[in-house]
C-alpha cells in the first residue's frame, strides 16, 4: 500500500535504501550527502536492515569495499557527494570495468575549488565517461523511484554495470516535499534477489576478477562494456514500464513537457525541470509556445529521443549546470547539438552554463532564457555561449 | 562456463567471459613466460663444476638440479635475464648466452 510522506531528498533516499536492504553498504559522510549514511546507520543500529554496514576512513575506500562485496556476489551500495565522489575517480572505472551492479545515490554538489558544498553537477558530469549508467531526479520523488529501479537495471543480465543516482544537493536532498513512499513487500518484490552470473564466493566454480588485461583483449573487454552501455536503454524502458504498472509514476529517457507543439524549449537536468515547467505554464498563458525537455536518463544518452523530441522546434537552450572549460558550453549542450546532426531541419541550439556552486535559479532565470530564445526565433543576435545571471 | 583454455587469441568480444573474468583457475602454469626471452642460455657441461650458483641466483627457478648436479634449464620459464651466465664462476663460462634459433 502506498503512503504520502513528507521527505527530503535525502530521507527519501535513505528510505529507499532500507527498503532494498543491501547485504553492505560502504560509506563516508559527505555534505551534502551525509544524512542518508546517517539515516541509515540509525537502520542498521535499530536492526531494521539485515545491512553489513562499513564505516571505512575514505571515498576511495567507501567505493573499494563496495566493489569487494559487489564481487562477492552481495548487493552493496554506496553514496556519496562532490570532493567524494572525485576522490572514487578511479575506482569507479574499475567498478564498471568489472561489470558489478553498484547502485549509488550521488547528492550532487560543485566540485571545488573555491571550495562550495552546494549545488551543481560538475562533479557528475567529472564522471561520465566512467562507465556508470546516470539517472536524474526533478524532485525527491523520483530520486526515491529512480533508486530503486536503478537496481534492477545495474543488476539486469543484459547490463551488469553499475548505476548513479543523481540528485540535486541541498535543492532536493535538504527540501521538504509530499511524496509517494511504497510499501516495504513491493519494493522487495519488485527488485528480488540478485543473482550475479560469476561471483567471488562461488566455490565449485572459482574465477580470478580483475585480471592484468594487454594488448590482446583489453579492447574486447571496453567494446563489452560499451554494448552492455548500448543495451541497457531498452532495459531501463522495460524497467520503467514495469514500474508505471506497479506504482502508476511514469518514467523513461527522458521526458517532454509541453512539447506537442512547442516552437521554443530549454533542454536540462535535475530540480531546473521544476522550475522550468512552471515557467512554461505561465509563458503558455500568455501565447508563448514553450516546452521542456528534462533528460532522465544521461549515460547512455537517449540521442535519438533528443532529435525526435526537438526536431520541429525553433531554437533550443540547453542548460549545464557545470562548467567543462571546453569554450564550447557544457558537455549536455554538446550532446545534444550533436543528436541534432542528422536531423532535415534542426533548430538554432544555444548553451547556457548556469546555477553554478548552488546560485539560485527562479522563475525568472528561466523566463529570462525563454525571452532569448523568442528573439533568436525573430532572428535576432544571441551568443551560442552564455553564462546565465553572472555578474560580467 | 567458459574455459579459457579454449579462448583463441583472436576470440571476439562476444566470445569471452565479460571483464576479462578467468574462468579457468590455476591456468598460470600453462602460461610459457619463457617466451618472452630474446637471448637464450645454454649449458656447456664440460666445463661445468656443479656449483649451483646458478640455482641460487635464478629468479625464475629455472635451473634444473638431479643428485646435487645441474642438469639443464628449463626455457619454458627461463626469461634469458643472463645471471646464470654473470655469476658462472668457472674460467670458461658453462653458461653462455645465444640468439634463439
Amino acid at each position: 500500500m502506498k503512503v504520502r510522506k513528507a521527505l527530503t531528498g535525502n530521507e527519501a533516499m535513505a528510505e529507499a535504501m532500507r527498503q532494498i536492504n543491501p547485504d553492505v553498504i560502504a560509506a563516508y559522510p559527505i555534505t551534502p550527502q551525509t544524512e542518508i549514511v546517517q539515516l541509515f546507520s540509525n537502520f542498521v543500529a535499530d536492526g531494521k536492515v539485515d545491512t553489513e554496514f562499513v564505516t571505512v576512513e575514505s571515498e576511495h575506500s567507501a567505493m573499494s569495499a563496495t566493489i569487494g562485496a559487489s564481487a562477492a556476489g552481495s548487493r552493496a551500495m554506496t553514496a556519496t557527494s562532490s570532493q567524494g565522489m572525485a576522490y572514487m575517480w578511479e575506482v569507479l572505472y574499475i567498478a564498471a570495468s568489472m561489470r558489478l551492479p553498484i547502485v549509488m545515490p550521488l547528492v550532487n554538489r560543485a566540485l571545488s575549488g573555491p571550495i562550495n558544498i552546494h549545488c551543481d553537477h560538475s562533479d557528475a558530469y567529472g564522471a561520465r565517461d566512467s562507465g556508470w549508467i546516470q539517472l536524474w531526479a526533478e524532485n525527491a520523488q523520483e530520486a526515491y523511484d529512480n533508486l530503486i529501479q536503478a537496481v534492477r537495471i545495474a543488476e539486469h543480465s543484459e547490463v551488469t554495470l553499475p548505476v548513479m543516482v543523481n540528485m540535486d544537493g541541498f535543492i532536493i536532498s535538504h527540501g521538504l516535499e509530499i511524496m509517494e513512499a511504497e510499501d516495504d513487500d513491493t519494493i522487495r518484490n519488485f527488485i528480488g534477489v540478485r543473482k550475479p552470473v560469476y561471483h567471488l564466493l562461488n566455490e565449485k566454480e572459482p574465477i580470478t576478477m580483475g585480471p592484468l588485461d594487454l594488448q590482446d583483449f583489453y579492447f574486447e573487454h571496453k567494446k563489452q562494456q560499451a554494448d552492455a552501455m548500448a543495451r541497457s536503454a531498452d532495459v531501463i524502458r522495460e524497467i520503467s514500464k514495469e514500474w508505471k504498472d506497479l506504482t502508476g509514476r511514469s518514467y523513461d529517457m527522458l521526458e517532454e513537457y509541453r512539447m506537442e507543439d512547442a516552437e521554443i524549449a530549454i533542454v536540462a537536468l535535475g530540480s531546473t525541470c521544476g522550475t522550468a515547467k512552471v515557467a512554461i505554464d505561465q509563458l503558455r498563458e500568455q501565447g508563448v509556445k514553450a516546452g521542456l525537455v528534462k533528460i532522465r536518463v544521461f549515460r547512455p544518452f537517449p540521442k535519438e529521443e533528443i532529435a525526435k523530441a526537438l526536431a520541429h522546434t525553433k531554437a533550443v537552450a540547453v542548460m549545464d549546470r557545470a562548467e567543462s572549460f571546453a569554450d564550447f558550453g557544457g558537455p549536455l549542450f554538446r550532446d545534444v547539438r550533436a543528436s541534432l546532426y542528422e536531423c532535415d531541419s534542426r533548430p538554432k541550439t544555444i548553451s547556457y552554463i548556469y546555477g553554478l556552486g548552488g546560485r539560485d535559479v527562479t522563475l525568472d532565470t528561466i523566463t529570462q532564457v525563454y525571452a532569448d530564445l523568442q528573439r533568436l526565433v525573430k532572428g535576432e543576435q544571441v551568443p551560442m555561449l552564455n553564462h546565465l545571471g553572472v555578474r560580467d | 562456463m567458459a574455459d579459457n583454455k579454449k579462448i583463441k587469441p583472436n576470440a571476439t568480444a562476444k566470445e569471452i567471459p565479460m571483464a576479462g573474468i578467468i574462468t579457468t583457475p590455476g591456468n598460470a602454469k600453462e602460461f610459457k613466460t619463457g617466451d618472452w626471452k630474446t637471448r637464450v642460455p645454454v649449458h656447456i657441461e664440460e666445463n661445468c663444476i656443479n656449483c649451483l650458483i646458478c640455482w641460487v641466483y635464478c629468479p625464475d627457478n629455472a635451473i634444473e638440479v638431479k643428485d646435487g648436479k645441474m642438469v639443464g634449464i628449463n626455457l619454458d620459464i627461463c626469461k634469458g635475464c643472463g645471471i646464470c651466465h654473470n655469476v658462472c664462476p668457472t674460467k670458461i663460462k658453462s653458461i653462455v648466452m645465444k640468439n634463439p634459433d
